[in-house]
């Protein structure tokens, strides 16, 4: 035997099952009075700085079918590229970009979208800068542990070609998976969970 | 979201331990078979975009947000059921609290039958009990709220399928890489190890973190009994002797 390592072990994950919009968007789940509203329905507020942007798309499954019962998790930088968290050492962000949203997919065609701020670049530890992007977190009735994957802009093309993470995966066939483009009233961004296509998802 | 603890953490947090986690794909619970990605996660290495998360203030929370048992029932009733307080420590994988963490969590009641418009059950709705609560972890990462203990319920997975009794738990940690949800389950109860949903975990001490034993010692007389749930998600990694990046 040799000595124990000090350390406890993560909490296993479960699925958030059927039924994650009692705990998690009550008021969007029909169950109104407990909370004033649900948390993270606004990412930024009224006076944020840096361009709007909207963004819109589904979650689809294996077999093609938009997931109804999705919710999905945003967490991004401010304009300049500064997260509204205690753990940014760098700066003050923007105290009108919370970063973090919280919006439900459409119970009846699967669809979402959000109002934000394209966020700033973020310095990568290799010291380079990375494209900016949004951070998803993807949670529903079967899925075994949140599903996490990045949004970039299919208009800052400059920024992705030098993007740290982008340039360094392997098939780059599938780098397209992660680029929202732009259509008319906003950027589009479909997440594809399985099959042709299949979104890239990571491993953080 | 204000600044709640000091001095502030940053870094990389240590790599999850796959071993513990269910798979994408688990047959055994249909639903997973279309939702699992078939491509091997990418592993990017760890960003200011997963160290860093939000965090929530009290003001976002209500008198009544970790009692469930009062938070939608009429003034001076109460749900049927079994009164209970779950409570318990939020920590990370080096035994250091986490304060300052939102935990939310949702559950169907006595009769196992969740408030929701997708819900079949035939058990009654309770028109006492909504389901869901919320509570910021304290100083010492801890948390305790006020709940009904939940019924098992049946659910379309197989011919004659039931779920253990069980509270849906979601947690925020201080970086978004540490966001976890899972389910707690109660102590004895006989249908967990028949449960596809625990059975997707493929690690049986790791099932074990899951269920909550009973806690005699923080039961008050003659009003409810108590189960404890410690929480712990992931750690940030030691930065000895490490020559920190540009940027990190
Ligand atoms: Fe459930």
């Amino acid at each position: 035997m040799v000595q124990p390592l000090d350390t406890l072990k993560e909490t296993s994950s479960q699925t958030a099952g059927p039924y994650v919009h009692i705990g998690l968007t009550p008021n969007f789940a029909g169950i109104s009075g407990i909370y004033d509203e649900d948390l993270g329905t606004r990412i930024i507020e009224d006076g944020v700085r840096g361009e709007r942007i909207t963004v819109a798309g589904k979650v689809i499954d294996g077999t093609g079918t938009p997931l109804k019962d999705a919710v999905i998790e945003i967490w991004q930088a401010d304009a300049d590229g500064l997260y509204n968290s205690p753990s940014e050492t760098r700066g003050e962000a923007d105290p009108k970009c919370r970063g973090w949203g919280r919006f439900p997919v459409d119970g009846a065609d699967g669809s979402f979208s959000f109002e934000t701020v394209k966020p700033g670049r973020v310095a990568h530890p290799s010291g380079r800068d990375q494209a900016p992007h949004l951070t998803f977190w993807i949670v529903a009735r079967g899925i075994n542990i949140g599903l996490q994957t990045r949004m970039y802009f299919a208009d800052e093309e400059e920024a992705n070609s030098e993007d740290p993470i982008l340039t360094k995966i392997e098939h780059q066939s599938r780098v397209p998976t992660l680029i929202a483009c732009k259509e008319a009233d906003g950027y589009r961004f479909d997440i594809r969970i399985q099959g042709h296509n299949e979104t890239i998802f990571f491993d953080i | 979201m204000s600044k709640l603890f000091s001095p502030t953490e940053t870094g990389a947090f240590v790599a999850r331990n796959p071993g513990i986690h269910p798979p994408s794909y688990t047959p055994g619970y249909k639903t997973s078979v279309a939702r699992s990605p078939k491509h091997a996660k990418l592993s990017l290495g760890m960003t200011l975009s997963e160290m860093t998360g939000p965090v929530f203030g009290h003001d976002i929370l209500g008198d009544l947000d970790n009692d469930m048992i009062l938070n939608f029932a009429a003034p001076g009733e109460s749900p049927i059921g079994q009164r209970i307080i779950v409570h318990g420590r939020l920590l990370d994988e080096r035994g250091r609290p986490v304060p300052g963490a939102l935990i939310e969590v949702w559950q169907a009641n006595a009769g196992g039958r969740y408030r929701h418009k997708k819900e079949s059950y035939l058990a009654p709705l309770d028109p006492n009990f909504g389901g869901c609560g919320r509570v910021i972890t304290d100083d010492d990462g801890y948390y305790c709220f006020r709940t009904i203990k939940p019924g098992p319920y049946p659910w379309p997975n197989g011919p004659n399928e039931w779920r253990p009794a069980h509270i849906h738990f979601s947690v925020f940690g201080h970086g978004f890489a540490q966001r976890l949800i899972t389910q707690m389950y109660f102590e004895g109860d006989p249908l967990i190890p028949l449960c596809p949903i625990v059975r997707t975990i493929p690690d049986e001490e790791a099932i074990k973190r899951l269920i909550a034993p009973l806690d005699m010692n923080h039961t008050i007389p003659m009003d409810a009994r108590a189960y404890k749930f410690d929480i712990v998600l992931r750690g940030r990694r030691s930065t000895l002797f490490e020559n920190r990046l540009e940027g990190n």
